[in-house]
């Protein structure tokens, strides 16, 4: 029972990461119809920024970790919305008319843009840092097993809770998600009505973007390391939660996203290490035998 | 006669290479309903999306209140507090009643006061969408749709408003209980507005002037009851055609 406990906790943070990722995937589907491909090394971008703003920050004497995590948690959102921005505008804009194919084989592009951007300016080698938040709590100790909560843990946790709730209020109450809503739905009525379609659909990839760098951060601070190539792996589990999910569900992203990362790591501990994507994602190829519009999705025909 | 709140003046547009709207001149002035009659294809639907350059006008010109609206973009002219309740009624699916308004409301930043005001409004006119309002619009039967979309427009404050064929599919009691609502906002609000009918009856009773057309060209006009007594009209549209 402790083994299980130790196993949901974990399984719960690289979920919140996933979830993080698969909700910029799903946004995108949703208002313009594609899979934005580059979304994973916008996360791994996400997760550089990350580094490189904590290691000014620890030149420049700065020794407070909260005021730290704080500082690199919003330079980083805003420099990879910017990325994200810039991809949208840049790779997928001059596209938007074009045949359906033409966006995705430009967001794979740019997948390998971003991932070799990183890897011709910061090197190819793994970057480490030191743990910052260290420490933890001992829940339950059985005397052969201890459950344990770590700081991080918690941090990674609730900074995914808190970011989400300020993002489904975004989303339900405030005129922009009513705007985005409003794209998704209808892009010739939203512009009827005086939404600047373009716009918003712009401000989805940043909203998109500032998540993925959160996530980045995140892994930065759980696993200690960041690497050109991180952005491909993560970014495919994403993807796979966005569609177990239900692909263009905001709620199902994050639903996938918690499936995802639970599988893995009771799959992990369970049985074998080696197989845990291949759980992964025979479940996910289960789940849509079934559900071919994922957990949460909604079939395509609707009343009119 | 006063300046016209709408003035299109030799206006085409295409779809690809099919010509949709081949020379089209029309005036709406301030205070009148307008109708625009013809036959399925002719190009009414057309004509009121390129208003809102959606396409794009080809050549000729449109102007709002003496301002040339011809190649400003689709939001900035909603902005201008024109607003449309188009063919299919598009009401957004998967919000409620309640946002769908907001929507509409939103397109003009209109302040807290007037959206309550505008509310107030819409709900008197069609008190049905009063008890749907948590519901969503992809719910709402067809005739609550047409109350959904006009009453969206109407919460911009609108100072034209334009209809595109709002009695199509509705039993005939809910099509006189829109036309009646288009006859008191017109009346009591001094509400402009162009209507697109395939009921040309309906329509040429309710409107100050209309307008036929045929084939992407506007080939008759005249005050409601000059284009009710003419035999063309009568014989293409009325008894041939007569819909409800």
């Amino acid at each position: 029972m402790d083994y299980f406990a130790q196993q949901l906790i974990n399984g719960l943070v690289l979920g919140s990461i996933y979830g993080l990722i698969a909700i910029g995937y799903t946004m995108v589907y949703g208002i313009v119809g594609m899979i934005n491909f580059a979304h994973g090394d916008i996360f791994m971008i996400g997760g550089f920024i990350a580094l490189i703003t904590f290691l000014i920050l620890v030149s420049m004497g700065l020794s407070a970790v909260p005021l730290i995590l704080l500082i690199v948690l919003l330079v980083s959102m805003a420099v990879t919305a910017v990325y994200g921005w810039v991809v949208e505008r840049v790779a997928y804009r001059p596209l938007r008319h074009s045949f359906r194919l033409a966006p995705l084989l430009s967001a794979i592009g740019m997948s390998f843009v971003l991932s070799n951007f990183s890897q011709v300016t910061q090197g190819a080698q793994v970057k480490p840092i030191p743990p910052l938040i260290t420490g933890g709590h001992t829940l339950h100790d059985s005397g052969n097993f201890a459950v344990q909560l770590s700081n991080i843990q918690i941090v990674v946790v609730v900074t995914t809770i808190v970011l989400l709730a300020i993002f489904s209020y975004m989303v339900s109450r405030t005129r922009f998600g009513r705007d985005m809503r409003a794209c998704e739905q209808d892009q010739t009525m939203a512009a009827l009505l005086g939404v600047d379609v373009d716009r918003t659909i712009s401000m989805t990839f940043v909203i998109g973007a500032a998540l993925a760098a959160v996530a980045g951060m995140m892994y930065l601070l759980y696993y200690g390391l960041v690497d050109f190539f991180m952005g491909f792996v993560a970014g495919i589990k994403a993807f796979t939660a966005a569609v177990l999910g239900g692909i263009g569900s905001l709620p199902g992203a994050m639903l996938g996203g918690l499936a995802i990362g639970l599988i893995e790591t009771f799959w992990s501990a369970y049985f074998s290490v080696e197989y845990k994507d291949v759980a992964a994602f025979s479940i996910l190829i289960v789940v849509l035998i079934f559900m071919p519009t994922g957990l949460l999705g909604r079939p395509e025909v609707e009343k009119v | 006669m006063s300046q016209p709140l709408l003035a299109i003046c030799g206006l085409r547009a295409a779809y690809g290479k099919i010509e949709a709207l081949k020379g089209v001149d029309l005036v709406i002035r301030p205070g009148e309903i307008v109708t625009l009659i013809g036959a399925n294809g002719a190009g009414k639907s057309t004509l009121m999306m390129t208003i809102f350059g959606r396409p794009r006008a080809k050549a000729g010109s449109i102007a709002f209140d003496g301002r040339d609206i011809t190649g400003m973009a689709t939001h900035e002219i909603a902005r201008l507090r024109i607003a449309q309740s188009p063919e299919g009624r598009r009401i957004f699916p998967r919000m409620s009643v309640a946002e769908n308004l907001q929507m509409g409301a939103d397109a003009t930043d209109s302040v807290g006061s007037d959206r309550a005001a505008s509310l107030d409004r819409v709900l008197t006119l069609f008190p049905r969408l009063k008890e749907r309002m948590n519901q969503r619009g992809g719910t709402l039967s067809g005739g609550e749709q047409q109350m959904l979309a006009i009453g969206r427009a109407l919460m911009g404050r609108p100072r034209l408003l334009m209809l595109d064929e709002p009695s199509l599919g509705l039993a005939p009691l809910i099509a006189r209980q829109i036309f009646d609502a288009i006859r008191k906002l017109n009346r009591e609000d001094g509400l402009t507005v162009l209507v697109v009918e395939q009921n040309a009856n309906h329509a040429l009773r309710l409107a100050h002037r209309g307008y036929v057309m045929v084939n992407g060209l506007i080939t008759l006009s005249g005050t409601g009851a000059e284009l009710l007594a003419q035999p063309e009209i009568r014989a293409a549209y009325l008894e041939g055609g007569r819909q409800t």
